[in-house]
């Protein structure tokens, strides 16, 4: 009787053959709170994207995927907890779309060889691989967002910003500072006056701030805000009548939900992208067909194609693509987080290949190597237009100006290595 | 006249307009610390409550649809009407009264007679959930609020302005609307307060709690009464904040603008949140403009804390509040 159950135990285990375990890609998502509206259809793209390879592509070479969740409700501690307690799930790649929490993790994840992804925010000098091995924030950063905001302001001005003035209106906070070295730089070889304005937390009383740029009058205002910070500064600037053409926000401020509130008056407003807008891709087409439409959908399933959702999608792609770069160079489909961190450090964005994903200029081609954790600082310029209730991309990806921004990249990430006694790494 | 001081009239006035608006939230806390000795620490989530209603009710949205179409599969979001402002106005402050009915049979009835601070607790607790509630009951999307108040520059300061200085003021007419609403709320509560039958037992109570039962006054009664006092004026406050900036979460975090005019006005004086609130307007905003630049900017939230610590230097009790003597 043993011997009977000991062979089909044998015969039962070799039937099932080997068992491959899933792909985890956590996301740290915060769907409460007061940062929810933009918290929520990042987590809906990011867990929609996967949802997606799983049904029509059965998984990433052959093996499903899988998103755990955990709240952070945009709260650095909870974001900490949340990495400590899903660590041990073997999450390949963590993405918890907070500067405050990237920074806290930073350490924690070299220490633990598993790679951060921190697309459009977190530290700025983290593009550099030699200092900062397991971080990774291509397609672009905070830094190239502020040269492409001023590029798109030289395009208006024939190449010539001599004598005009610009304010910067900021959360006052690190994020918010981030662009003010960048925007001196390009002050001092452009020639235009830049006026610094912080707002503080959470931003809900802007008002010396928008009497003083009625004072001013500040040729264009730059913001870069979160929550409802820029939702107030949208409806100040409405009500002092600055022209919505000259206002241009970060991509962090450029989202359906930072424009409704102040109705007709936010027409003509724009923001920075590092991201297509619309649903006007393939791929869209796909996500309704396997995802929403079989009730698969993340969360309420109302995000689908809004900006940020476009964001936690491209995100969900970019991770993707990561992964069966890690798949091909360890020539195994089981990969682990070191072997995705350097799927990330090998990463190429072609035009051809997001066309082939049914999202053809989705995103600006660009490639990672050991060196530059950042890719190419692309960004193209946006415009709301309030009457059909969209953003609309009026330009092409375009460069930043690398010659002033990687210097500063270097300066920063260099005095890290040196106080964190980091040894640099790709000679 | 010179430029500077004409500005710095500008600035005064805009910030007299932000007192009116941050007193808005301090009465709120008043009427109930007032008629109970309770700090609310949810009045800021009470503002943010009663405006997700406001819209919720306006536009028709069904409460509690996630939660309904994930138990049950549905796939109902609307009603599909679009109700007039006045409607979602006297709809939402039944609602705020049924919430004021509930806080009290629910959570302070079996806490009568305990120490402040566990009443304190308990309006934390009651915060956070209402929070909850409030997510689940109307979803966590920033709405717009649009009740038919007047936004922008009022052309007529503007230009009357400019005939004299050369140099046009700012003045939202929102903030004109909000100063004008809250004077009408502050004279009616001090009417009701002073005057009306319900209004002086509110007085009795809050002067004591064992001598106003027994004379016969319903304790459970006048509580109900005075929460649903601060849900009203929450969802004044809330209507003001939420017409600026959408409806949106962040919105409980106006009771951070209230907690110093409350240190400066005192906790028990009506009176005293409307000038508690005008000068850590004005102070703030003159602040701002005077020294802000020099120091880095962004100063009207620690200043207005500061400025309350000054006054209370001078007066612990605050400019209006009950000076408490204890004899042993």
């Amino acid at each position: 009787m043993k011997k009977r159950l000991a062979t089909m135990a044998v015969a039962a285990v070799m039937a099932a053959g080997p068992v491959m375990a899933d792909l985890v890609f956590p996301s740290l998502s915060y769907r409460t709170g007061a940062y929810a509206a933009g918290g929520i259809p990042f987590a809906d793209g990011y867990a929609d994207y996967f949802t997606l390879l799983n049904e029509r592509d059965g998984g990433i070479g052959g093996v499903m995927t899988k998103v755990p969740e955990c709240e952070t409700a945009y709260n650095t501690e909870k974001g900490v907890e949340c990495y400590e307690s899903l660590k041990d799930s073997g999450g390949l790649v963590y993405q918890p779309l907070s500067t405050g929490i990237t920074y806290q993790l930073i350490p924690k994840m070299t220490a633990d060889d598993i790679p951060l992804h921190t697309m459009g925010y977190g530290r700025t000098s983290a593009a550099n691989g030699k200092v900062f091995s397991h971080v990774f924030n291509y397609p672009a950063n905070y830094w190239n967002g502020a040269s492409v905001i001023v590029n798109h302001l030289l395009e208006q001005n024939g190449g010539d910003m001599k004598g005009k003035k610009v304010a910067l209106v900021y959360h006052n906070s690190a994020f918010g500072k981030e662009p003010i070295r960048t925007l001196e730089e390009l002050s001092a070889k452009h020639g235009y006056e830049l006026s610094l304005l912080p707002v503080d937390h959470p931003g809900q009383e802007q008002k010396s701030q928008w009497l003083q740029i009625r004072r001013d009058k500040p040729d264009y205002v730059i913001m870069y805000g979160w929550g409802v910070m820029n939702q107030v500064a949208i409806q100040e600037a409405a009500n002092i009548r600055f022209p919505m053409e000259n206002f241009i926000g970060i991509w962090w401020s450029g989202a359906e939900h930072d424009v409704m509130p102040a109705g007709e008056a936010a027409n003509g407003y724009k923001a920075v992208t590092f991201h297509a807008v619309g649903d006007d891709f393939p791929v869209f087409d796909d996500i309704r067909k396997y995802v929403v439409d079989k009730g698969l959908a993340a969360g309420a399933g109302d995000q689908v194609g809004k900006v940020v959702y476009n964001r936690g999608l491209y995100a969900a792609m970019l991770a993707a693509e990561a992964a069966k770069k890690a798949q091909e160079i360890h020539g195994t489909a089981q990969i682990t987080p070191s072997m995705m961190r350097d799927g990330m450090e090998a990463l190429e964005i072609t035009e051809e290949r997001m066309a082939e994903l049914g999202m053809p200029n989705f995103g600006p081609s660009f490639s990672v190597s050991c060196e530059n954790h950042g890719g190419d600082g692309l960004g193209a310029i946006t415009q709301w237009d309030a009457a059909a209730g969209e953003w609309k991309m009026i330009s092409e990806f375009g460069p930043s100006d690398m010659d002033v921004i990687q210097p500063l990249i270097i300066e920063d990430s260099e005095a890290f290595a040196a106080e964190s006694n980091i040894e640099q790494r790709c000679n | 006249m010179p430029e500077q001081l004409v500005y710095a009239m500008e600035v005064f006035l805009n910030g007299l307009m932000a007192g009116v608006l941050y007193a808005l939230v301090a009465l709120g806390f008043v009427l109930i610390y007032k008629a109970s000795g309770i700090f609310n620490y949810a009045q800021g989530v009470m503002a943010l409550f009663a405006a997700l209603t406001l819209v919720g009710v306006m536009e028709g949205q069904v409460p509690f649809s996630h939660l309904i179409n994930a138990i049950f599969g549905t796939d109902i979001h609307h009603f599909g009407w679009h109700l007039p402002a006045i409607v979602g106005i006297v709809v939402t402050i039944l609602v705020m009264i049924g919430l004021a009915w509930m806080v009290q049979k629910f959570v302070f009835k079996h806490l009568v007679g305990q120490e402040p601070i566990i009443l304190f607790m308990a309006t934390i607790g009651l915060a956070y959930f209402l929070e909850g509630v409030g997510d689940i009951m109307w979803g966590s999307d920033i709405k717009k609020l649009d009740v038919g108040l007047p936004q922008g520059i009022n052309t007529w300061i503007d230009e009357s302005t400019f005939k004299v200085f050369d140099y046009g003021f700012f003045i939202d007419n929102l903030d004109i609307f909000a100063t004008l609403i809250a004077a009408i709320l502050v004279i009616g509560l001090v009417i009701f307060s002073q005057y009306s039958k319900q209004g002086r037992a509110m007085r009795a109570v809050a002067d004591d709690h064992q001598a106003a039962l027994s004379v016969g006054i319903n304790l459970n009664f006048i509580w109900v009464m005075v929460w649903s006092l601060a849900g009203f004026v929450a969802l004044v406050a809330g209507i003001m904040w939420g017409t600026k900036s959408g409806v949106q979460f962040s919105l409980s975090l106006i009771a951070l603008k209230a907690l110093p005019v409350l240190m400066l006005g005192g906790f028990t004086s009506i009176p005293g949140a409307i000038v508690g609130g005008l000068i850590i307007g004005v102070g703030e905003k003159l602040f701002e403009f005077a020294i802000g630049p020099m120091v880095g900017g962004a100063t009207e939230n620690w200043f207005a804390y500061v400025l309350a610590l000054i006054f209370l230097v001078f007066r612990p009790q605050g400019l209006f509040g009950e000076k408490i003597i204890e004899r042993v």
